[in-house]
């Protein structure tokens, strides 16, 4: 143990004294009060330290005491709708002592060491076990069997296994290693958070990430282990769409990282997910979730860390065998802490007066997503997709985070204020945002059912590329000037733009489209082009048939119920038929 | 505990003082300074060895440096509260500036305040009624939001403030509501406006006046939000209170930041603002809301003027990602003089939807409000297009549209300085303009409310129909 001595103050930042041996990113108590802190650089015996916690009242030659330990997560049954800050913190247990405000200098356990839980057994005494090797699982909820794993640099011979009800610290299983060293091992592991948890072999995503949001899986596709971005200005409704990915996504676990936002979101999230139910198993929402709620006003090194926190929960679940989906709103404020640290450092400033590191931080970061086959046995291939939010000044893209972020995920969605103010949402560009999952969106579907999908989906940004180019021409000569074959598409193009991309998260009904409604949706708006281009070179006036009554239908397309989607199939025939009988009305 | 004195600061530079060889200064802890003729307040920014860097909460004019005696208390800044603030004028650090005697503390508070545990937060779900259409109607105000008015010079953004404080209830009796007043760098004539308007409306008695005009000096400045905040928190949360913070002029306050920045030499971020800008505007923003179990709320609506009504210059940008939506006001609203001259597109309130609906104003609220949008949306492409190609080149549908968005202005968004519109009515107004549009152009509102609300002002027909409603 290390005992040095306050040297300097400024707000987050403590340099200290007499710090000689110290490793770096190692955790120390600061100060009386004991706050938390992190090393984050030494130079001779001093050592800069972030503190997690507020620094007020912090006076110098206080002690400073190392832990020997990283900033590490404890994990274990009891995580799972657990609502955490940055350092994982239960927000639960902090208010039950401290009261509604957050107070300094408080540790408590991430995971409630009383509770017992039901530990069923899956390996056998005698066996050869390595690291990742299943010991047994604890139904946590309905929704999570919570695996127990042999922990990370592990092995050896299981020399007795328990099954029963167990609180989290008890010792469950005893194994022998080659030196002939037993080592108990309880059902909760330390892990720390900013290293990457080993895996076997990382693979190519090949299955789609369904979100039930028309804009993302039709247009913009993100797999499931890939990385996507959203930036935006505010008000463009990053955030009501993160709440949609997490609500919706068909993940088996969720992993919510509220990073420098408001404090009311957080307990939106809060109150919703017990309530909302997952449209898969009819169960609540929360029993698969967990949040770490870092909010703008908590203290900003922890903001920094809970991203970590985050990825290093999500990549636990990971080893188990789920596929996981982590949603960090926002990035931005994770960097924006980083800066803030840095220039307290005096450390040299990159752009915008990020640090030069920005880039690499920002990559090892999307880089722990992917698809992989896990160590251990048995053998299982998992995921663990990451979104994180960009909230750039003026939802300026050449802002540093957005570029770097951009060089990293594979998925664009691009935020528009002007859709936003017309309230089109969700209020993603379909001109600038991409997925580089296409290629394999493609292959995908032509093992499955939609086949067509493809095709329509290719008609899809086909239809809204042309009407790009023929608003300029209308913006100049007029509506009027256009020939009937243009005024059809611009129609088709609207009717995309409104009956299909536009999705209300807060109806009923709308805020979740299976993707087979999605592309009976779809069907229904080609079927609607097909037909009526056809009359159109029969010399039907457009205007009959801008004036057929199925606007409304089509537009109220959205509030079929998933039941119910032979309507969409009835619907695709009577556009049909309707469009048809106007060339049959001239002959 | 034995707090020190000691004599002789080392150096002042604008708003920050340096004293050497001081022990065992803690970190952001209440300085008192005398010279021979005053006494001023300052608190520790940093503490590096046996030097700590002071920052002053007054103008050091007429301080010697060499003279000073610098006495460190061992305590954060504490703003003693009380009831007796409420109808009361006080200065940016509680003293009282109407001339009367000190208010009698019931409780000494810290005034950085604490951070609401996310998980004792109540969700902000109860409207306010503020009597103004382009705000019940379309960017709703419920209890416990932070919804700021970004505004430029020249706007009539204290009137709208003014016109709220009168106008603003809850659909609700019965429970003690307060004002606190935030002046910061504001203009003699803006606060004086302001606070006849309260005594005028009866406002004063239940309303706290923390003023730092313009003449005065900067760095006063920088503790009034979070004086205001401290005092909101006890009446709210200790006593029961509704409480609504104006904070007026939010951009003043950040350049004061900037100033005290600047002074000590930090990295600047964009345009010279500090980079932990964002984290400190949210530890004001970020003290409003609501707490479970608790009665009371705080309701926050900070004013600020957009440079050069750039609203990606870094003040309105961290404040709109902090705050729960903004009210824009837009020039060009105003050139045609309409009051209140609210631009709906750009304007959001992000906790709209859970304070509406039925039980709370009525079960078409939301579907109306965002038929409201995107017709107006449409109006105004159909208006820019018209500019350039001449009203004539328009389809009909669009011509109907530009209408709308006209009607829209003057009759909806306009109304008087003094006329309050029930939520009632302001719905009711909606469906009647929106009776202008073709039905099938309604894509935004549910078939059942159609019939419901507009089938009876489209039995009038055509002309007729439009003369009822201008």
């Amino acid at each position: 143990m290390i005992k040095g001595k306050v040297a300097k103050v400024s707000g987050p930042l403590v340099i200290a004294n007499n710090m000689s041996g110290v490793q770096m990113f190692e955790i120390v108590r600061v100060g009386e009060k004991e706050l938390f802190g992190e090393v984050i650089e030494t130079k001779g015996d001093l050592a800069s330290i972030q503190v997690y916690e507020e620094t007020e009242g912090l006076k110098v030659g206080e002690e400073v005491i190392s832990t020997g330990n990283p900033l590490s997560v404890e994990l274990g049954p009891g995580i799972m709708g657990g609502i955490y800050d940055g350092i994982q913190r239960p927000l639960k247990a902090l208010r039950d002592m401290q009261g509604d405000f957050i107070s300094r200098g408080i540790s408590v356990s991430a995971l409630d060491k009383n509770k017992k839980w039901l530990f069923q057994v899956i390996a056998k005494q005698g066996d050869q076990l390595a690291s990742g090797d299943f010991l047994g699982f604890v139904q946590e909820t309905l929704l999570v069997k919570h695996y127990i794993m042999v922990p990370p640099g592990l092995s050896g011979k299981l020399l007795e296994i328990k099954e029963g009800e167990f609180t989290i610290s008890e010792n469950i299983a005893i194994l022998k290693d080659s030196d002939g060293i037993e080592h108990n091992i309880s059902m909760m592991q330390k892990y720390p958070v900013r290293i990457g948890r080993p895996f076997t072999d990382k693979l190519q995503p090949d299955e789609p990430l369904i979100t039930g949001q028309r804009v993302f899986d039709s247009m913009f596709p993100i797999f499931k282990g890939g990385t996507a971005c959203i930036p935006g200005p505010f008000g463009s409704g990053k955030t009501v769409m993160q709440h949609q990915l997490a609500r919706w996504s068909d993940a088996d676990i969720i992993i919510y990282v509220g990073c420098g936002e408001r404090g009311n979101e957080m307990t939106e999230v809060l109150i919703d997910f017990p309530e909302l139910k997952d449209p898969r198993s009819g169960r609540p929402l929360m029993e698969r979730t967990v949040l770490i709620a870092n909010t703008s006003n908590m203290p900003v090194a922890a903001r920094e860390a809970s991203v970590f926190t985050g990825i290093a929960i999500a990549e636990y679940f990971r080893d188990m065998g789920y596929n996981v989906a982590m949603m960090a709103d926002s990035t931005s404020r994770w960097a924006e802490a980083m800066r803030e640290v840095s220039g307290r450092l005096e450390e040299m400033p990159g752009e915008e007066g990020y640090p030069a590191y920005l880039g690499s931080r920002v990559a090892s970061f999307y880089e722990r997503a992917g698809k992989v086959k896990t160590v251990g046995n048995p053998g299982r291939t998992a995921s663990l997709s990451v979104i994180g939010a960009v909230s750039p000044p003026g939802g300026d893209l050449s802002d540093p985070v957005v570029q770097a972020t951009l060089r990293e995920v594979r998925v664009f969605w691009g935020l528009d204020s002007r859709l936003a103010f017309a309230r089109h949402f969700p209020s993603i560009n379909w001109l600038i945002s991409y997925s580089l999952y296409s290629h394999e969106f493609e292959k995908y579907f032509e093992k499955g059912e939609l086949k067509s999908f493809n095709n329509i989906r290719k008609w899809t940004l086909k239809v809204l590329e042309e009407e790009a180019e023929l608003q300029e021409i209308v913006r100049l000569v007029g509506m009027d000037a256009l020939s009937p074959n243009d005024r059809l598409t611009l129609e088709v193009a609207r009717s995309i733009r409104e009956d299909f991309l536009q999705q209300n998260s807060y109806h009923e009904i709308d805020t979740y489209t299976s993707l087979n409604k999605q592309f009976l949706m779809l069907k229904v708006i080609s079927t609607y082009e097909e037909t009526a281009r056809l009359a159109v070179q029969k010399e039907v006036e457009i205007e009959a048939i801008l004036a057929l009554p199925l606007k409304e239908s089509i537009s109220r397309m959205k509030e079929i119920k998933e039941t119910e989607l032979e309507k969409l199939e009835n619907l695709a025939v009577k556009v049909k038929e309707l469009i048809t009988g106007l060339v049959g009305g001239r002959a | 505990m034995i707090t020190k004195e000691y004599l002789g600061a080392s150096s002042i530079a604008g708003p920050l003082m340096v004293v050497e060889g001081v022990k065992g200064v803690g970190y952001e802890e209440l300085v008192e300074i005398k010279s021979k003729d005053r006494f001023t307040l300052g608190k520790v920014l940093e503490v590096s060895g046996d030097k700590a860097v002071i920052q002053l909460f007054e103008s050091p004019q007429g301080l010697d440096p060499q003279s000073l005696r610098i006495h460190f208390t061992g305590k954060s800044l504490r703003l003693g509260v009380s009831l007796e603030m409420l109808g009361r004028v006080l200065d940016g650090l509680g003293r009282p500036r109407d001339g009367g005697a000190p208010p009698l503390a019931e409780n000494f508070i810290d005034i950085n305040g604490r951070p609401i545990n996310p998980f004792s937060r109540a969700y902000p779900n109860e409207f306010i009624e503020t009597g103004i259409s382009s705000i019940d109607g379309l960017n709703v105000l419920v209890r416990g939001q932070k919804l700021p008015i970004f505004s430029g010079s020249g706007m009539p953004h204290m009137r709208i403030a003014a016109q709220i404080v009168r106008q603003a209830k809850v659909l609700k009796s019965g429970e003690s509501f307060a004002v606190i007043f935030a002046g910061m760098g504001i203009t003699f004539e803006e606060a004086n406006f302001l606070i006849k308007d309260f005594e005028a409306s009866g406002a004063m008695e239940r309303t706290t006046v923390f003023l730092n005009l313009a003449n005065e000096p900067v760095i006063e400045r920088i503790a009034i939000p979070r004086v205001t905040l401290t005092l909101a928190e006890y009446l709210a949360f200790n006593h029961n209170y509704h409480v609504l913070v104006i904070l007026a002029d939010m951009t003043n306050y950040c350049e004061a930041l900037r100033e005290v920045s600047a002074a000590r030499k930090e990295i600047p971020g964009r345009r010279g603002y500090p980079g932990y800008m964002y984290t400190d505007l949210s530890t004001i923003y970020e003290r409003a809301g609501r707490i479970q179990g608790k009665i009371g709320s705080i309701t926050q609506i900070p004013i600020l003027t957009m440079p050069e009504d750039d609203r990606t210059h870094p003040i309105p940008d961290l404040t709109g990602y902090i705050t729960e939506g903004q009210v824009f006001l837009s020039r060009a609203l105003h050139r045609k003089g309409i009051y209140p001259p609210v631009d709906v597109l750009p304007s959001l309130s992000r906790l709209m939807t859970k304070g509406i609906g039925a039980g709370k104003t009525r079960e078409d609220h939301s579907d109306l409000s965002n038929q409201l949008f995107s017709a107006y949306a449409r109006g105004r492409e159909a208006r820019e297009l018209a500019i350039i190609l001449g009203e004539g080149a328009l389809l009909d549908v669009d011509k109907k549209f530009l209408r709308f968005a006209d009607v829209f202005e003057t009759r909806f968004l306009r109304q008087g300085e003094y006329e309050s519109r029930s939520v009632i009515e302001t719905l009711e107004k909606s469906w009647q303009i929106l009776s202008l549009l073709p039905v099938e152009e309604l894509k935004r509102v549910r078939k059942e409310f159609i019939t419901k609300y507009l089938d009876k002002y489209l039995s009038q027909v055509g002309d007729v129909q439009e003369e009822n409603i201008l």
